[in-house]
């Protein structure tokens, strides 16, 4: 089992055409997407947890490269301290993914990795430094 | 019914004291009313924490061999006030490392200013010294390098002219620019809404007419004991109230004074903003001496009835017109979305309520188990009535920009 981030770009003429939904059908892929902005006669970028058999994850990655999807891993990370963070909930209206929410009950602020995208808006939004970038 | 404070003291004394939080009086008061509340209920603690930039530190080195009056000193890089006596010393939590880049390529980070080197002396860090001077006959020495740490310094106490702004502005954004400011990032057309306070947690809500707060009131600073020293700069107790006594936009705030070696890492924190500066983020707590039932009133306050005004930082708040664009309860900001010009804005806090709440337990904790005595006011602070004028500079003689 092989199980990533990656960034895929959508050229414009790409835009239009269904593509994606063929990593299921034909390679038999799982994925997550954690982040999509395609509009027509926009680049498109999205960012997925493709996962799958080996084989089928690399045929399903040459069919994208293939289609003329440009593709590269998403190999940052964005790693919470959480002896500097105060739960203040700065970065929260910052995070397009909803990695970062509020506990409305008890007021903590969650940080769901699954869900981040790297994004690193959260990083300049917090007063004590407390979100970091990994590589 | 009434009572003093010797009397609150005396039950503290014999563990007899009843004491709740701020968010358990609020459902006290709903339940039984403030008549049987302030009979039941002896003292109400509360807390914040918050980036409070008015904050800083006087710190006595000790003199060194030959000893020396310094007229420049910087700890870490970060300049400390030096026009005191000889070894003296004043750090703000504002003042940026030396060489700092500042805001020349916007937004600035920030990343290392007073702020930051008061937490790395708590967190028992060493830190390099380096001051000059002119050189006197008594003072011979001309400059000094070299290390401390905060055990080896003769005092460090913690002298905050500003902390505890009772109720704050909501700050948005309704420009097309994203402005980066004291109160955080805010994005172009309304992105999102930053507010900065504790709401029915924060000290000076709970006692809105100062009514038992001023100097010499025993509070939680930073984790250890402290005392509210004066009245806060810029108070100003003559600001519109509700019905409530509660203030609809910032009004009271405290001196604080405690003892930065007994503080604590995790209850002060050195802060960034981006595009604004450095800052503190300190946790203050202050214990309500419940003494009659209209502070049993005033305690019972809840987040629906606190408000406070929105307002928009891109031009309103720099240029001071004095605009508001509406108001808003803190428990709308607390639920995430507000309503702005008609749109529906995320909102997000700048102050921790979790560490809040835990504060509040925390010195209910402290007076509960006899070990934190409540500090009767020596006098309260300054009230509503008091016919204090909040001033602005002269206008500018035309030289400035």
């Amino acid at each position: 089992m092989k199980s990533k981030k990656i960034v895929l770009h959508f050229p414009k003429d790409l835009v239009n055409k269904p593509i994606v939904y063929r990593l299921i059908k034909e390679y038999d892929l799982s994925f997550n997407i954690l982040k999509a902005k395609i509009l027509p006669d926009e680049e498109g970028l999205m960012v997925m947890e493709l996962e799958g058999d080996e084989s089928d994850y690399r045929k399903g990655v040459r069919y994208l490269k293939k289609a003329g999807v440009s593709m590269q891993p998403l190999s940052k990370d964005v790693r919470r301290d959480d002896e500097k963070c105060t739960h203040c909930g700065a970065c929260v209206v910052c995070c397009p993914s909803e990695a970062l929410s509020v506990n409305r009950k008890t007021g903590e602020i969650n940080f769901e990795t699954e869900k981040c995208i790297a994004c690193e808006l959260c990083i300049p939004a917090c007063p004590t430094k407390a979100m970091v970038l990994e590589f | 019914m009434t009572k003093t404070v010797e009397e609150i003291n005396k039950k503290i004394r014999n563990r007899k004291a009843v004491v709740v939080t701020a968010e358990e009086m609020a459902s006290v008061v709903k339940k039984d009313g403030a008549e049987k509340a302030s009979e039941k209920v002896d003292v109400v603690t509360t807390g914040t924490f918050g980036p409070m930039c008015s904050s800083g530190v006087f710190l006595n080195f000790g003199q060194s061999k030959p000893k020396i009056k310094m007229h420049k000193v910087y700890l870490n890089d970060v300049e400390a006030y030096s026009g005191l006596a000889a070894v003296d010393a004043y750090l703000g939590a504002t003042q940026m490392s030396r060489g700092d880049s500042l805001n020349r390529i916007k937004p600035g980070r920030f990343s290392y200013g007073g702020g930051h080197v008061i937490e790395d002396l708590i967190s028992g860090k060493k830190i390099k010294i380096k001051a000059s001077a002119y050189g006197t006959d008594c003072y011979p020495r001309l400059s000094y390098d070299g290390e401390i740490r905060l055990k080896d310094i003769n005092e460090a106490i913690m002298c905050s002219p500003r902390n505890a702004y009772q109720n704050y502005n909501c700050a948005v954004n309704v420009s097309d620019k994203t402005v980066y400011t004291y109160m955080g990032i805010l994005k172009p057309h309304l992105g999102n809404a930053n507010y900065c306070s504790a709401g029915q947690l924060s000290p000076l809500l709970n006692d809105p007419e100062y009514r038992t707060i001023g100097p010499g009131t025993r509070i939680f600073l930073g984790g250890a004991r402290g005392y509210v020293s004066w009245n806060g700069t810029q108070h100003n107790p003559g600001v519109q109230r509700g019905a409530n006594g509660v203030p609809c936009k910032p009004a009271g705030t405290l001196m604080v004074t405690g003892n930065l070696k007994e503080m604590s890492p995790e209850w002060i924190k050195g802060a960034s903003m981006t595009g604004y500066g450095a800052s503190l983020i300190v946790a203050v707590g202050v214990p309500v001496p419940v003494l009659d039932e209209k502070i049993a009133a005033f305690c019972g306050v809840s987040d629906e009835d606190i408000y406070c005004p929105i307002v928009d930082y891109s031009k309103d708040y720099p240029q001071g017109t004095g605009r508001t664009l509406g108001k808003v309860s803190y428990a709308e900001l607390r639920r995430g979305e507000i309503k702005v010009k008609g749109k529906t804005v995320p909102a997000a806090s700048l102050s921790s309520y979790y560490k809040a709440r835990e504060i509040a337990e925390k010195v209910k904790e402290w007076v509960e188990e006899g070990s934190f005595l409540l500090g009767r006011a020596q006098e309260t602070l300054p009230g509503p009535s008091s016919n204090i004028s909040f001033k602005s500079l002269p206008p500018d003689s035309g030289r400035g920009k």
